[in-house]
């Protein structure tokens, strides 16, 4: 329950790591961060990994480069303080994927569906 | 020097809009006049135009929404007499070009600039009463919001005399609205009006999200809120989940008419699907963002008047939640009948069809609330139970049409158009009503004349019926939606129905007006000095009418749902309960940023929709100027002295007793 006196929800994300330890936080964010991306820039045009499987690893490398970015700079965790930023994040990528995953179904299936739209013109003229 | 703005822009040679905007510009001139003479201008300046009060702002929004329903109530007038006329080879008075903007303005201004406006008005105005808290999460931003709605609606009435406006219905659709189908400046006039606006509701998304589920009364738990909060707050998450989808649609449109891109086009790999799936991707959780709140209004006046608490008010949370979410897996249903195969159909008909299970649940919530009340039949109560028969009928005739094979049928009909219009009248409009009559005493200090309320609750629902019934049968006899004229004798006598339940429904808007001014000329007599004149529940009657800036100088100590009926039974009124030694508040200082962007937004919209590019920079450079000068003030609270609340507290207990 939030109320005025219990301030455990009253806080931005982030607001609980301050001084030396949340200087540590982010110098460990900021490694990981770095290593991610060079690891991406390595994979791109890597000669050691199975071509085909080059995108599903760059994804899989973006994936973690974005837990990076949840966990250590926008200090999202799963502790109870952090309940409502938690089940925001959790919200959104329900409604994003949603939204990405209907759109390339629904717009496959009318592409399957659907003359070209030059070929519909001509036919009805 | 003005782009491609010229006086050809001004329609000298169509005497309709033309004398509708002198008419309107008269009115506004009028008004402005009295309020320099009368010396009015300082108050209006320092009290609401600045004021970054939520109830203030509350009561911004609902002259918005009224004076947009007026002027989209004259579309729809015309419309339907248009409609009484053109049978059978007539052109009625209408040319088709005039009417296609019409409709198109009509859908725009009800959607955008009525009911949004209305509902997140009276979201500002009760929903921090409710949570029992002094103002909103971020005051200055709220007001920032209002003013862009209000800036976005200006830019819209502005295409009214300057140029044209859409003549692409209510979403325009591409490749219509593209540069090569529609090369005029009405689509931009609403692509800006929109996006300007749509910045104003996304933030409002953001600051309620915040309010509600951040600052709350001591003791007021989630399971605590009332109702209304609770659809608030699932209307506000869907704000802030769709409307950036919205935003990047409409932008994609502008990327293609303004800088040649293809997102849409018929041409270079554009596809115009995409854009009517992410518009429905955000339209249909709109429709639930306007009803939610709606829904939330019902609960609290079924539950006033009969005298009882919600019946199931874990359950009606757990309908608004799974709603808030069924929401997402529903807008195909929109386009059934434009080339999506057999499973992607049956699987968005079974999601439409399942997402009416918690909706009935709700009815039947509203139903047990009712049973066995005291029921008192005051006008929102008749909006209430005026709204559950509408809106049972709206609800099954979308059932009906979330069958696709059905939908091949009624897709496009005037089927349609009365379904649409039988949950947004029968359900938002109704609940717009019920909660402006509800809140009103506790807004201004008096209540509303009933008979006039009531004679208007019964001119909207007899000419509600009288206006769309007949369009259900047009619609099964084969007549689209969008039609300037039709060659079918047969049908004239139904649309002259139509129009006669039109008139019905003007006179109910004309006594909703005069409601109006026969209440404030006899406020003496109709004054509300408990603060609480309807016996209420929920903690903004426990407060004074018209409650002080504060709100509550005190803040409540919540003990459990329907926390001021609570209060009541313990004999804990809040009059006894608070002591004399009255402590300062720290209250938001008033600030002009918000009425300052709005123009800067404003002047830059118009800027862009004629092309008028130094001005369309110098727009966007005031924008980033306010905000860099807003953020250098250093004073953001004034503070209210504890005797001038001592005073008032005072002055409340003397006339509540």
């Amino acid at each position: 329950m939030a109320t005025p006196e219990d301030t455990s929800q009253d806080k931005a994300p982030g607001g609980a790591q301050r001084g030396r330890n949340g200087v540590l936080m982010y110098l460990a964010g900021l490694f990981f961060a770095v290593v991610l991306t060079l690891a991406s820039f390595w994979a791109a045009d890597a000669q050691s990994v199975w071509q085909p499987g080059i995108p599903v690893l760059l994804a899989a490398l973006a994936i973690g480069q974005m837990g990076v970015h949840v966990v250590f700079f926008f200090h999202i965790s799963s502790g109870p303080g952090d309940t409502n930023n938690f089940l925001a994040l959790a919200f959104g990528i329900f409604v994003v994927g949603l939204v990405v995953f209907g759109s390339m179904l629904i717009m496959s299936n009318l592409n399957a569906n659907m003359l070209p739209m030059d070929r519909l013109m001509e036919m009805q003229r | 020097m003005f782009g491609i703005l010229t006086w050809d822009a001004i329609p000298f040679d169509q005497p309709i809009p033309l004398v509708a905007a002198a008419l309107v510009m008269v009115v506004m001139a009028g008004i402005a006049v009295t309020v320099i003479l009368r010396g009015w201008w300082p108050y209006l300046w320092r009290e609401w135009i600045t004021s970054v009060d939520h109830k203030r702002i509350g009561v911004m929004y609902g002259v918005l929404a009224f004076v947009m329903l007026i002027r989209g109530f004259i579309d729809a007038l015309m419309m339907r007499s248009q409609l009484a006329l053109a049978a059978d080879g007539a052109p009625g008075y209408l040319p088709p070009e005039h009417y296609n903007q019409i409709f198109s303005a009509h859908g725009t201004i009800m959607i955008f600039f009525v009911a949004m406006p209305f509902m997140i008005g009276l979201m500002n105005f009760a929903v921090p009463l409710q949570l029992g808290i002094r103002d909103v999460a971020f005051p200055t931003l709220n007001s920032v919001s209002f003013w862009l709605s209000a800036a976005g609606a200006l830019l819209l009435n502005v295409s009214l005399v300057v140029g044209e406006f859409a003549k692409t219905g209510w979403l325009a659709y591409p490749p219509l609205s593209e540069l090569s189908f529609s090369p005029g400046v009405g689509v931009d006039y609403y692509l800006w009006s929109l996006q300007i606006a749509g910045v104003g509701s996304l933030l409002t998304g953001i600051n309620f999200t915040t309010t509600i589920l951040k600052l709350r009364a001591p003791g007021m738990g989630y399971a605590r809120m009332p109702i209304f909060c609770w659809t608030a707050l699932a209307s506000n998450l869907l704000i802030v989940a769709a409307f950036p989808i919205l935003t990047a649609t409409y932008a994609m449109l502008l990327l293609d008419r303004y800088l040649g891109f293809h997102f849409f086009t018929n041409e270079a790999g554009g596809n115009a699907m995409m854009y009517v799936n992410l518009i429905w991707a955000w339209g249909h959780p709109e429709v639930y963002i306007l009803i939610l709140p709606a829904f939330g209004i019902f609960s609290e006046v079924i539950a006033t008047f009969s005298g009882k608490p919600l019946f199931g008010y874990r359950s009606m949370i757990a309908a608004t939640l799974s709603i808030c979410m069924l929401s997402f897996v529903v807008w195909l249903h929109h386009f059934f009948t434009m080339g999506a195969g057999a499973d992607v159909n049956a699987f968005f008909g079974i999601m439409t069809m399942i997402i009416a299970v918690p909706t009935g649940v709700k009815v039947f919530n509203w139903i047990f609330t009712l049973f066995g009340g005291r029921v008192r039949f005051t006008s929102p109560m008749l909006w209430a139970l005026g709204f559950i028969c509408t809106f049972v009928i709206g609800g099954m005739t979308g059932v009906l049409m979330a069958i696709p094979p059905a939908d091949f049928v009624l897709h496009n009909s005037l089927f349609l158009v009365a379904h649409f219009h039988n949950v947004i009248i029968g359900g938002v409009l109704f609940g717009a009503f019920a909660g402006y009559t509800y809140w009103f005493p506790k807004a201004f200090g008096f209540t509303l004349d009933e008979r006039l309320g009531k004679a208007s609750f019964w001119c909207w629902l007899v000419g509600f019926y009288l206006a769309f019934m007949p369009l259900y049968l047009l619609g099964l006899m084969g007549a689209t939606r969008r039609l300037q004229h039709y060659d079918v004798p047969g049908w004239q006598p139904l649309m002259i129905a139509a129009f006669a339940g039109a008139l019905v429904i003007l006179a109910g808007i004309g006594f909703t007006g005069a409601q109006l001014v026969v209440s404030i000329r006899t406020r003496e007599r109709r004054r509300d000095r408990t603060g609480d004149p309807w016996h209420g529940r929920t903690l903004e009657w426990s407060t004074a009418s018209p409650p002080p800036a504060w709100n509550y100088a005190v803040l409540p100590n919540v003990t459990q749902a329907d926390a001021y009926w609570g209060m009541k039974r313990a004999g804990l009124t809040a009059n006894n309960a608070a002591q004399d030694d009255w402590q300062a508040i720290a209250l938001p200082r008033r600030t002009s940023v918000g009425v300052v962007l709005a123009f800067f937004a404003t002047v830059m919209g118009f800027a862009l929709v004629w092309h008028i590019w130094w001005l369309a920079v110098a727009g966007v450079i005031g924008l980033a100027a306010t905000g860099v000068a807003h953020a250098w003030r250093t004073e953001h609270e004034e503070e209210i002295a504890a005797d001038v609340i001592a005073e008032s507290e005072r002055a409340r207990r003397r006339a509540a007793t």
